[in-house]
């Protein structure tokens, strides 16, 4: 078989059951392929002996006739999951020389399914970011350039280089983590699929925490039926995590009958944005078409909170980041600043902390540390609470009312380019408008690449679904992707 | 609401990282424009709605309180900038 790498989870899975190619054939395509690809900076930390020796015992296992079905399956891990003995620096400079003791969850359970892992993927600084540019590491470069065009354009972010190394073929899929949209609009600015679970559905145990409350992981791949096979082997609960929920997990893969009679689609009004460019309200309209199409009742639903989103998160995750960042201080573990005479602790602390945050995230930290501190915490971090709690009712009542999913636009463009001047940070910030309303309410949400714009880039679709229903959500996913018939792959120029 | 350079340093001083003086008005305007992004919240009605602890309502699980882990000191301390005779080693802190 050629390009072992482009592959599909399923098809991988199947070849290696039929005994027609082995994981360490598949895995030195992905390394090779890897190898070549040293422009896409997606891959930071390339661990090939690992690989190998984790593909060899995969197939060992094949052999025995009751491996998994990600077993043998060459994956990219992004940065911000602990990896044992293997570089987890969150893509920050903070963490440079960390290697943990541990293993997450997360890749832990795709390790013990027998997944080998090619190395760690690049990433926006702590997941604070929307174009992989806060990484420590230099950019992720989206594998697709418009037409007739040879700028370098950002991948998303913040799971930029999961998205970059899936899109380029340099893995079969991608861990990916999302706060307010990081695996779901790096997917769509790269033609693939992204989902995010119900907050609790994996564990958050050893993925460095950004907002504890919104953070999930979830699997970034090449189709949605790949999302459902990898899903089924990251899910699951964890005594480790108190927040992990202790329910069964379905089988999603089973779920996917791309029959979608009679199910209802709600179309918020609230997304349809002022200044929206006509391409993505074109892609919207030929997406509701699809599903209705294939079956579903369209209903227009309204989501009267969604503009207060942004604003809410932009009080939360700094809050929480605040918190949850206070433990890089020099003592136990990265980068300690170098100390001038005379220098004490808060010297070693502020010192330290100025030199491994990058900009952004001395930004975000600071933003958190001011709407919690004494005087501002009712007028801005409970007040944004207060907000949350009114999205998620918004949510409630539509499903409700009867709605089983919802379908928005996954971003408000098509991929930007790399290095855009961005005056404002809260410029930045809007790429996540349609995304981070499913984080503050711990919905599923999966983008589905449908379509390209003019100028030959993927625009991605964004379904959401009910608390715990990744299964039907999934299916409706695959409806969708069924329909669109989106195939388009980038052209190699890295 | 308005932050000035004077706040800013205290915002920074709380955070505990090191801002030189010159980057301090320049950290104020960024400040300043999130800020009033995030005003938009003071439009909407929140009369009587609880601030939300978790999406999903639950009471946090309970555990045995044993020892389950432990007796690694090795690998506790593997990763400090700076560690001695089994413990983590900081600059004196007290005089």
């Amino acid at each position: 078989m050629s390009d072992l790498n482009t592959l599909t989870i399923a098809d991988a899975r199947d070849a290696l059951r039929k005994g027609e190619t082995t994981s360490v054939a598949l895995t030195e395509a992905c390394l090779a392929a890897i190898e070549g690809a040293g422009a896409l900076g997606a891959f930071v930390h390339n661990t090939p002996e690992l690989a190998l020796d984790r593909a060899a015992q995969a197939d060992a296992r094949i052999q025995t006739g009751e491996a998994p079905a990600m077993c043998g399956i060459p994956l990219g891990i992004k940065d911000l999951f602990c990896t044992e003995g293997v570089p987890s620096q969150a893509a920050s400079r903070i963490l440079e020389g960390f290697k943990p003791e541990y293993e997450s969850t997360v890749s832990q359970k795709l390790r013990d399914a027998g997944s080998v892992m090619l190395g760690k993927l690049n990433m926006d600084e702590f997941a604070m970011g929307s174009s992989n540019e806060t990484s420590f590491y230099g950019n992720a470069v989206n594998p697709w350039r418009r037409q007739n065009d040879s700028a370098d354009l950002a991948p998303g972010g913040s799971s930029g280089g999961s998205a970059s190394a899936v899109a380029a073929d340099l893995c079969l899929a991608a861990t990916g983590t999302d706060t307010g949209g990081s695996i779901r609009q790096p997917a769509a600015f790269t033609g693939i699929v992204g989902l995010k679970p119900t907050y609790g559905r994996c564990s958050r145990w050893g993925i460095v925490a950004f907002a504890s409350s919104l953070d999930q992981a979830g699997p970034m791949t090449k189709t949605v039926r790949d999302a459902a096979i990898m899903m089924q082997a990251m899910a699951g609960h964890d005594p480790k995590d108190s927040t992990s929920a202790d329910i069964p997990v379905p089988d999603f893969e089973a779920a996917l009958s791309g029959d979608i009679r009679g199910k209802v689609i709600g179309i918020p009004k609230e997304y349809r944005m002022e200044g929206m460019p006509a391409e993505i309200e074109t892609l919207w309209a030929e997406g509701t078409a699809m599903l209705r199409d294939a079956g579903a009742e369209i209903r227009d639903i309204t989501l009267p909170h969604t503009k207060y989103a942004l604003p809410a998160y932009y009080v939360i995750a700094p809050a929480e980041a605040s918190s949850n960042l206070a433990r890089y201080d020099g003592v136990r573990f990265g980068h300690r600043a170098a100390l001038a005479a005379g220098d004490g602790i808060t010297e070693m602390y502020e010192k330290t902390r100025a030199e491994g945050f990058g900009d952004e995230v001395q930004r975000r930290v600071m933003i958190g540390t001011y709407v919690l501190s004494a005087g501002f915490y009712d007028a801005y971090y409970n007040r944004a609470r207060r907000v949350r709690a009114l999205i998620k009712q918004d949510f409630d009542t539509v499903f409700e009312a009867g709605v089983d999913a919802i379908l928005t636009p996954a971003t408000p463009s098509a991929a930007f380019e790399l290095g855009r001047e961005v005056s404002d940070p809260v410029e930045m910030y809007l790429n996540d408008v349609f995304t981070v309303t499913v984080n503050l309410a711990g919905l599923p949400g999966i983008a589905v690449p449908t379509g390209l714009n003019g100028e030959g880039l993927p625009l991605g679709l964004q379904l959401i679904g009910k608390p715990w229903g990744e299964a039907d959500l999934l299916n409706t996913a695959y409806a969708l992707e069924s329909a669109a018939g989106f195939v388009a792959k980038p052209t190699a120029w890295w | 609401m308005s932050i000035d350079t004077e706040t800013a340093r205290r915002v920074a001083k709380l955070a505990r990282i090191a801002v030189e003086e010159d980057r301090l008005p320049a950290l104020a305007e960024e400040f300043n424009a999130i800020l009033g992004f995030i005003e938009q919240l003071q439009e909407v009605d929140v009369e009587g709605v609880e601030p939300m602890v978790s999406v999903t309502p639950m009471r946090l699980p309970r555990r045995e309180d044993a020892v389950t882990d432990g007796n690694q000191q090795d690998k506790v301390l593997s990763n400090a900038p700076d560690a001695r005779e089994g413990f983590f080693a900081v600059p004196k802190v007290v005089e």
